[in-house]
């Protein structure tokens, strides 16, 4: 399983969609999950997500994966809604922010990020006229989902020195060291770039 | 052979001069560089490809400029670093390997052809779509080798490419150095990498104070080091 959220290799009717019309589905669900209400309409939307991981044959794994890093922001929702809105008004609220957490995951997983990186490029050109440089947003994109797991990495080898030298959890001795080694990080990676001919 | 001159090229880091007065003409095919840390080495390595601009002197590959013309002479001298992580700049496998072909405005056909033909040449090919922080230390050096080579550039800089590498991989990435077609310069700590290649460079606080065959090199630095 891939915690992360990245591409899994597949050959399903959802992993061959072009990237451009997924992405333009993921904006539409956004857009029309205002319009959601009632309890049922939350579990029709539910039901088409699952449906589309079912349908690029991940597990139900890989679907608690995603939802995993929603636990506690989801159950302070629900409690909020439950004490001011009532029970409905909570499901739908939890209800909606699960199933467009599970679709923008679904996009993820079942694309190549460079295809998602072309179609935010082609989707980019027109704000040239705004001085926006496409091709800088695209590898701006690929460059940030590639260093989730750098920073990821990163942090847990601050933890790993904190317990080997026998500190207490501090913050401040977790923060200093995990923004030095992001910043050298930073700093290697534009030399990295710079070699492999990106000139600015 | 493509030919480096570097002449009388010297760097300084703020009041700390890392080089001094280095003036090296380079056409061998096999070319290592050996020095403490500290000793210049890696701030020479990356003079080579415009990474560094001296602050004195010139260094021209092929009579090209590394200060006026550094694109150029980028697209000649590829540069592979000690930690592969730093320069993976793609999710996955093939798409790192693809990073740099992508941006010489290839067709996608002849991208997707080059990247297989890399990846089966490096033994990652079932890694093609596998994200590559979960790779092995070993499989990333080997990656990070392959985005470069990829390009087919007619140098290879490498600037202490086994050091994270236990003995097996640091094995595997030398024989497939040894392979290799273009012009090397090696950097590295690893002294028996150095057989068979046709000149070694010893470096000391800026100055190469050695400049021989790998046998006479190796045993002047030992001396040095002792």
């Amino acid at each position: 399983m891939n915690p992360l959220g990245l591409y899994v290799p597949g050959t399903s009717a959802v992993h061959r969609a072009p990237a451009g019309v997924k992405l333009a589905a993921m904006v539409v669900a956004g857009v029309l999950s205002v319009l959601v209400d009632r309890p049922w309409e939350v579990g029709v939307a539910l039901g088409v997500v699952l449906l589309g991981y079912r349908t690029a044959g991940l597990s139900s794994r890989v679907v608690c994966g995603q939802l995993r890093p929603l636990l506690w922001i989801g159950a302070c929702t629900a409690v909020f809604h439950l004490l001011v809105n009532g029970w409905e008004r909570a499901l739908v609220v939890v209800g909606v922010l699960a199933a467009l957490v599970l679709l923008a995951a679904l996009v993820t997983l079942t694309t190549r990020t460079t295809d998602l990186v072309d179609a935010l490029v082609a989707a980019s050109r027109p704000l040239r006229v705004f001085g926006v440089d496409p091709e800088r947003v695209g590898l701006m994109v690929a460059l940030g989902v590639r260093c989730v797991p750098v920073v990821v990495g990163l942090a847990e080898e601050v933890r790993e020195a904190q317990r080997a030298r026998g500190l207490a959890a501090s913050p401040r001795a977790f923060a200093v060291p995990l923004i030095v080694r992001s910043l050298r990080h930073a700093d290697a990676l534009g030399e990295a770039l710079m070699a492999r001919g990106l000139e600015d | 052979m493509p030919v480096i001159e570097a002449r009388q090229v010297g760097h300084e880091y703020g009041e700390r001069t890392v080089l001094s007065g280095v003036d090296l003409v380079l056409r061998e095919q096999r070319i290592g560089i050996v020095g403490a840390n500290g000793s210049g080495k890696s701030t020479f390595a990356r003079t080579l490809n415009g990474l560094v601009l001296p602050t004195s002197g010139r260094v021209l590959v092929d009579g090209l400029d590394t200060r006026t013309q550094g694109r150029e002479v980028r697209r000649r001298v590829g540069f592979c670093f000690t930690d592969p992580d730093a320069q993976i700049v793609m999710p996955t496998v093939a798409e790192d390997v693809a990073f740099g072909l992508r941006r010489r405005g290839l067709s996608k056909a002849e991208v997707g052809e080059r990247v297989e033909r890399t990846l089966v040449s490096f033994g990652l090919l079932g890694h093609a779509d596998h994200p590559a922080h979960l790779l092995s230390g070993g499989q990333k050096q080997l990656l990070a080798l392959a985005s470069v080579l990829v390009v087919e550039p007619d140098v290879l800089v490498m600037d202490e490419p086994t050091t994270l590498l236990d003995l097996r991989n640091a094995q595997h990435t030398a024989a497939v150095v040894g392979g290799l077609a273009q012009q090397v310069v090696l950097v590295t700590h690893h002294l028996d990498l150095l057989e068979g290649f046709d000149r070694v460079l010893v470096f000391d606080e800026g100055r190469v104070v050695c400049d021989d065959l790998p046998a006479d090199a190796v045993r002047y630095y030992r001396k040095l080091m002792s």
